[in-house]
């Protein structure tokens, strides 16, 4: 239980600037949205007081949308409009996703990302994942009480740039503003760090519904960091229900069943699989649609045979992890066990073998991660003093580089480096006379550019003809917090450049999101020009209470002059911010960017200083 | 005055040397970060948001190349003007080469017989040649101010760290 926090008088945010700011676990299985009240952090419920939303939506043929429970219902009924587990296709070619051939969706292998064919028409995940992102927002908006200022979405620590970049897209669709993308295993351990105030080396075993995440953290106090971080982005408590569906299949001597029938041996797989956590035998009786009968006991010694070997399979990330951080399992204090998989006994028996501990359960494995992700959009939002805050330092889960001659990979940024990150690396052309060069930015951890993710190809091109070698491409990689790359390439004796925000490949075209957006505002659900009026009026307000507060204590940071310069842009910036004209506040908040760079920069030398006013001066001996 | 171009041991408060008091490393890491890191920044403007990353990345970048004493003996040769990338042609002792040699043999053969034990045993004498070599730059740099010898161990090192990273990704195949 937290703590309520009580700070000095004049240091904790006033209650009318409490800004509404929620963490939401995006699950392959189930969602949650969760936010800090009262210093409280607590998980939203729906009108029914339940908390879990089941990761499905449910398209039907009157246009409606059903998500959750109501679709969930749908899932045996139409099985090809019912889309669950969208989290696995998310960033996804269609050969990339594994089972493909027991999901009964009619799939449409676009460019890029597979798309689904549903009787509402050709759906992308990042539309389904809006459409559970929405139905949270709603919940918490109506909960809440008003506007969401930003959320805090997590992601699996070894999503790639495709998944997350998709997901941030979804976000952006279901018209949430989007603080930080935050690794999973990172939010579990802010909530598991803050609550039981531990200190050293942890790791944090995250087995959901789709994917497998491994992360070391060395917590301190106030201080997060990540040292490295491994995982199986299509390893999950799915591929648990999946064997348990084949023996099913096989000691019922049924051969291809209809989409129907599958669903429903599936269904049932995944309560056996449930019911075997505290039972040692689970019976199943049923009669499929085809006439077949399935009568079967399951036993746990059987379940836990046909799975062992997905358990072994996540202990090769741990053994990675710790190779990278370089440490032994025995360095490791405690082990968090983070998402519904890992109530299965046996899963928490063998990841205690290999640490030669028992693992931390006494966390709700299901609402651990949300709950970490409203402390830290609490944060981000800017509701605590300064100096309560925490730091938290995370890293990039897989190597970023680019194709050079003969497919093979340059890597640039390896993989565990602390984000924000940049590197730059030069090249050179290959011919005489070459004047276009094209970047194909790659990631994964082969040394064949075939067995990486490809993320995106440009073309820098005005190259200067010269003879082969003499140019020098300059080619630099940019990491941000939310673990999202851009890419930028010059040529260094001309000054040719080019840059990309890392996308086209595996993502969404902006164009697309933008047709979307329009299309999902057709149906009527939202008034698209009002929703992004007031975006740009919070926008400035937000812009200009934060430099009011910046004035009031770094005012002195600037001469008479620029002051007054500044005012101007104020006045008109508010002055903008009062009328009903989206472009005119969009440019004057551009501009005011441009006219507040000079200050920000100030400041931040100053706070730069200040932090290192701690350390004496007379232990610099130079 | 601060800015980004200057040097990652005055970003942090320390002197100008190999040697370095690894826990002040951290500690000024750590407290640069609370102040700069973009958590801090998301709820404010954007001009401030594009400055907390620039410095944030700066920050690790500083951070990462004072803390391992490769990239730190390599930084420290750049700011003296000695580039040791670009002399890597000149000859390296015949015994270092020949020791190379020997040492790709026994991984080699490691690998092929896919011998779990005998790479550990490379892996624990490589790093121990590694700390011989780390004390050798340290006193060139330091002691000797012998540039030519230091960025000769600077090689060297990135050879055993070559070497190192080959090691690891073979005891990574054999386990999947």
């Amino acid at each position: 239980m937290a703590l309520l926090q009580i700070s000095e008088p004049g240091m904790s945010t006033e209650p009318h600037q409490h800004r509404l700011a929620v963490g939401i676990d995006l699950g392959t299985t189930n969602s949650l949205v969760a936010t800090v009240r009262n210093g409280v952090p607590q998980c939203l419920q729906d009108d029914e007081g339940k908390t879990l939303l089941p990761s499905i939506v449910h398209y039907l043929p009157d246009g409606h949308i059903a998500v959750g429970r109501k679709a969930q219902a749908a899932l045996a009924i139409d099985p090809r409009n019912t889309i669950a587990s969208v989290k696995r296709l998310m960033g996804r070619g269609l050969k990339d996703v594994s089972h493909v051939e027991t999901m009964p969706y009619d799939f449409v292998d676009a460019e890029g990302m597979v798309r689904l064919r549903t009787v509402q028409g050709v759906k992308s995940p990042v539309e389904v994942s809006a459409e559970i992102l929405r139905d949270l927002r709603i919940r918490a908006e109506r909960s809440l009480g008003g506007e969401l200022t930003g959320v805090v979405i997590t992601v699996p620590a070894y999503f790639d740039d495709a998944q997350r970049q998709a997901t941030k897209d979804a976000a952006r669709l279901a018209g949430l503003n989007v603080l930080r993308l935050l690794n999973e295993p990172t939010a579990a351990a802010i909530a598991y760090g803050l609550e039981n105030a531990s200190e050293g080396v942890y790791a944090v075993y995250d087995l959901g519904g789709g994917t497998f995440d491994i992360s070391i953290l060395r917590l301190s106090r106030g201080v997060f960091e990540v040292v490295a971080t491994n995982g199986d982005a299509s390893l999950g408590g799915d591929d648990f229900d999946h064997r348990l569906f084949c023996w099913m299949l096989e000691n019922a001597s049924i051969s291809l069943p209809s989409d129907r029938d599958s669903r429903r041996l599936l269904i049932k797989a995944r309560e056996v699989k449930e019911r075997l956590t505290l039972d040692e035998s689970v019976p199943v009786r049923m009669t499929l649609e085809s006439g077949d009968e399935v009568d079967l006991v399951v036993h746990r010694d059987v379940f836990v045979d046909i799975t062992r070997n997905l358990v072994s399979k996540t202990l090769k990330p741990v053994r990675k992890a710790l190779r990278d951080a370089g440490l032994e399992p025995e360095e490791v204090k405690g082990v968090v066990m983070v998402g519904g998989a890992t109530r299965m006994p046996h899963v928490q028996q063998m990841v205690g073998e290999f640490f030669g501990q028992a693992p931390l359960t006494n966390l709700d494995p299901d609402t651990v991660v949300a709950i970490g992700a409203a402390m830290q959009a609490n944060v981000l939002a800017g509701n605590r003093a300064a100096e309560e805050e925490w730091l938290l330092l995370d890293v990039i889960p897989l190597s970023l580089g680019i194709e050079t001659m003969g497919g093979l990979v340059e890597k640039i940024i390896p993989r565990n480096s602390t984000i924000p990150t940049a590197r730059a690396q030069d090249f050179t052309t290959f011919k005489d006379g070459q004047t276009a060069m094209v970047c194909h930015v790659v990631q994964g951890e082969r040394e064949l550019v075939s067995a990486c993710r490809s993320l995106a190809r440009f073309e820098l091109r005005g190259i200067p003809p010269m003879v082969a070698g003499a140019a020098r491409i300059r080619v630099t990689f940019q990491v941000d917090a939310d673990g999202l790359l851009s890419v930028s390439a010059r040529e260094q004796t001309t000054g040719v450049e080019a840059r990309v925000e890392v996308k086209p490949s595996y993502g969404l075209a902006d164009h697309e999101i933008a047709d979307m957006l329009k299309s999902g505002f057709e149906h009527a659900r939202d008034d698209m020009e009002a929703r992004s009026l007031k975006e740009q009026q919070v926008e400035a307000e937000r812009v200009l209470e934060a430099t009011e507060r910046a004035l009031a204590s770094d005012g002195s940071l600037l001469d008479a002059a620029e002051r007054a310069a500044l005012d101007t842009a104020i006045a008109a910036l508010r002055e903008a911010a009062q009328g009903q004209d989206v472009r005119a506040i969009k440019i004057q908040l551009e501009s005011f960017n441009r006219a507040s760079n000079e200050f920000a920069s100030r400041r931040m030398d100053k706070s730069i200083r200040g932090a290192l006013a701690g350390h004496k001066i007379e232990d610099l001996r130079i | 005055m601060l800015d980004l171009k200057q040097d990652y041991f005055a970003l942090f408060g320390l002197p100008v040397s190999f040697a370095i008091d690894v826990a002040r490393l951290e500690q000024a890491y750590l407290d640069i970060q609370a102040k700069v890191h973009p958590d801090r920044f998301a709820h404010l403007p954007d001009a401030d948001k594009r400055l907390s990353m620039q410095w944030a990345t700066h920050a690790n970048e500083a951070f990462r190349t004072l803390k391992t004493p490769l990239a730190r003996g390599q930084y420290l040769l750049e700011m003296q003007g000695v580039d040791p990338a670009f002399e890597t042609n000149t000859a390296m002792s015949p015994e270092f080469l020949m020791e190379q040699m020997e040492w790709r043999e026994a991984l080699g053969e490691a690998r092929e017989a896919a011998d779990e034990d005998t790479l550990e045993e490379l892996s624990q004498r490589l790093r121990a040649s590694s700390r011989d070599l780390v004390a050798r730059l340290a006193s060139a740099l330091d002691e000797r101010k012998d540039l030519a010898l230091a960025a000769d161990t600077v090689r060297r090192l990135k050879f055993l760290e070559k070497l190192q990273h080959e090691i690891n990704d073979a005891l990574t195949a054999l386990e999947s």
